[in-house]
C-alpha cells in the first residue's frame, strides 16, 4: 500500500463544493424552506379564494346572525357579486386550507424536534439571528394569527360546531366568527406586505435565494 | 444538514415513499368502504373535498346535534334567494291540495304522501341557524316530520346509501344516510309557528341543519332512496356542483 500516498490521491479527486457546504450551517433548514413556500402558495390561494367568497356578501355582522335588512358592523366598499365566484372560491379555499394546515402541522412538529422555535425565536443564541421585533412578529403569526384563522374558520362550520359548540360560542356567534376571520386575515395580509417589503429592503434576491437554497449562516449582519 | 446523496438516504426515501403510497392506497380503500368519499371527489378540488367530507364524517360519527337556540333568538329577518319556480304556482291547487311527495327507489313500500299525510306523522320542531353560502344567516323555527320517520314508514333498504330529492324547479339534491337518519333532518312544512312561506319552499322543504342552506332543498316533489349516485344526473350528487358548488356543505 506504499504506492497510494496522499500526494497521489489528492489530485485525482477534485474538491467537491457539496462537501464544503456540508460543513456549513445553512441559514434556513430544508424544513423551514419547504414549509415557507408551501405556506406562501396556499396563503395566496386562500387570499384569492377568500376574496371570491367575501364578494358574494361584503358585509360583516356581529353575533349569531346577519343579513340584508339587519344592522351590519362593517359595510365593505366592495360590490356584491351574487353569482359565479363563491363556488370555485369555496372549493379552492378548502383545498388550500388543507394544504396550509397540513404544512403547518409538519412545520410545528419538525420545528419543535429541530429546536427551531427555541433557537431562533424564544431563546436565541447571541448574537441573535432576528431582532426582538422580528421574533415577536413571527411568533405572533405562527402561534396566534394562524390558529385564530383555523379557529374562526371552523366556528363557521355547522358540522364542526355540532361537535364542538364552544368553537363558535367563544367567538360570540357565527357572524362574529366570520368578522374575526376577515379581520385576522387582513392582519396576516399586512404582515405579508411588511415581510416582503423588509426582504426587498435588505436585499431581495439574496434573501429569496437563501429561502430557496438554504443560504449561509451569518449572524453578524441584520437579517430579515 | 447534509446535502450528500448517500445510499442510506436513497433507501430511506424510497421506503418512505413506498410506505406513503401504500398507506394512501389502503386509506382510499377504507374510505370508500366506510362512505368517506363524496361524489364530487374528482378533479382539481377533489382532494380537498374528500379530506373535508371524510374528516367531518369521522368527527360527527356519534350523530352530534346542530346547535339549537331559544325562541327569543329567532331572527326578524329571514331572507330568501330568488322567487318560487315559475310554473309551480299554477301547477298547484289552493292549499297544495293536489300536491304529493312521491317516494321510490330502494324502499319496501313506494309511496305518495299528501300534505295531510305528512301532518299526520309525529311533529318535530327545531330552532336552528341557517347560513347561506354567500355569508348571511338567520335563526328560525322549523316544523315538520323527521326524515328518518318517513324512511322507516316506506321501509328504506339497509343497503341504501343516499336519499335523492327532486324539486319543482329543476334542482335536485342528495344527502348521505348519516344526515338522512339524523334526528334533526326534517321534511319541513312549517316555519316560525305557521305554514312554510312560498319563498322558503312551500309546501315542503328539506332541513339539514348541519350543512349550509343550499342543501336544504325547497319545493320538494319527489324523493328516491339509492345505493349510489353514479347513474343519477351527471353523477355529482346534486345540481350544486353543476353551478360550481360542492356536494358536501358542512364546510
Amino acid at each position: 500500500m506504499a504506492m497510494r500516498t496522499p500526494a497521489n490521491a489528492v489530485p485525482l479527486v477534485p474538491p467537491k463544493p457539496v462537501a464544503k457546504v456540508d460543513n456549513l450551517r445553512v441559514r434556513h433548514s430544508a424544513l423551514v424552506r419547504a414549509t415557507h413556500w408551501l405556506t406562501a402558495a396556499s396563503l395566496i390561494a386562500l387570499l384569492v379564494s377568500g376574496v371570491a367568497i367575501l364578494l358574494a356578501h361584503p358585509r360583516l355582522y356581529w353575533g349569531e346572525t346577519g343579513a340584508i335588512g339587519t344592522p351590519s358592523l362593517i359595510d365593505l366598499p366592495l360590490p356584491f357579486m351574487l353569482t359565479g365566484q363563491s363556488g370555485w372560491g369555496r372549493y379552492l379555499h378548502f383545498l388550500s386550507a388543507w394544504i396550509a394546515v397540513l404544512t403547518g402541522t409538519v412545520y410545528l412538529v419538525g420545528g419543535v424536534r429541530a429546536h427551531h422555535f427555541e433557537d431562533d425565536l424564544f431563546r436565541p443564541a447571541q448574537p441573535a439571528k432576528y431582532t426582538v421585533v422580528q421574533r415577536v412578529t413571527y411568533a405572533a403569526v405562527v402561534f396566534v394569527l394562524f390558529p385564530l384563522m383555523i379557529w374562526t374558520g371552523l366556528a363557521m362550520s355547522p358540522a364542526v360546531t355540532s361537535v364542538l359548540p364552544m368553537l363558535v360560542t367563544s367567538m360570540g356567534g357565527q357572524q362574529s366568527a366570520r368578522t374575526i376571520h376577515f379581520i385576522v386575515a387582513s392582519v396576516i395580509v399586512l404582515f405579508v406586505v411588511g415581510h416582503v417589503a423588509m426582504v426587498a429592503f435588505a436585499g431581495f434576491s439574496r434573501h429569496v435565494r437563501a429561502m430557496i437554497l438554504g443560504g449561509e449562516e451569518s449572524a453578524s449582519e441584520v437579517q430579515t | 444538514m447534509s446535502r450528500l446523496i448517500t445510499r442510506r438516504k436513497v433507501i430511506t426515501t424510497a421506503l418512505t415513499a413506498l410506505g406513503g403510497a401504500s398507506g394512501l392506497a389502503v386509506a382510499a380503500r377504507l374510505a370508500g368502504r366506510y362512505g368517506l368519499i363524496p361524489p364530487d371527489h374528482t378533479g382539481l378540488y377533489g382532494a380537498g373535498e374528500t379530506l373535508t367530507y371524510a374528516s367531518h364524517r369521522l368527527l360527527t360519527a356519534r350523530g352530534s346535534l346542530a346547535r339549537e337556540f331559544r325562541r327569543d333568538q329567532i331572527s326578524n329577518v329571514a331572507p330568501v334567494n330568488g322567487p318560487p319556480p315559475g310554473d309551480y304556482q299554477q301547477l298547484l291547487g289552493p292549499g297544495f291540495r293536489d300536491w304529493r311527495l312521491d317516494i321510490d327507489g330502494l324502499v319496501a313500500r313506494p309511496s305518495s304522501f299528501s300534505l295531510a299525510d305528512l301532518h299526520g306523522f309525529p311533529v318535530s320542531r327545531q330552532i336552528t341557524h341557517q347560513a347561506c353560502e354567500e355569508g348571511w344567516s338567520f335563526i328560525a323555527e322549523w316544523i315538520g316530520v323527521q326524515l328518518s320517520h318517513v324512511l322507516n314508514i316506506v321501509g328504506a333498504s339497509p343497503s341504501a346509501r343516499y336519499v335523492v330529492f327532486y324539486a319543482y324547479d329543476d334542482d335536485w339534491e342528495s344527502i348521505d344516510m348519516a344526515d338522512a337518519r339524523h334526528p334533526q333532518t326534517l321534511l319541513a312544512y312549517g316555519m316560525n309557528g305557521g305554514d312554510l312561506p312560498a319563498g322558503h319552499g312551500a309546501p315542503l322543504r328539506l332541513r339539514v341543519p348541519r350543512q349550509l342552506g343550499y342543501k336544504s332543498i325547497k319545493y320538494l316533489a319527489q324523493m328516491s332512496v339509492v345505493d349510489n349516485l353514479k347513474d343519477i344526473g351527471d353523477g355529482s350528487g346534486s345540481s350544486a356542483p353543476g353551478y360550481g358548488y360542492s356536494w358536501y356543505a358542512g364546510i
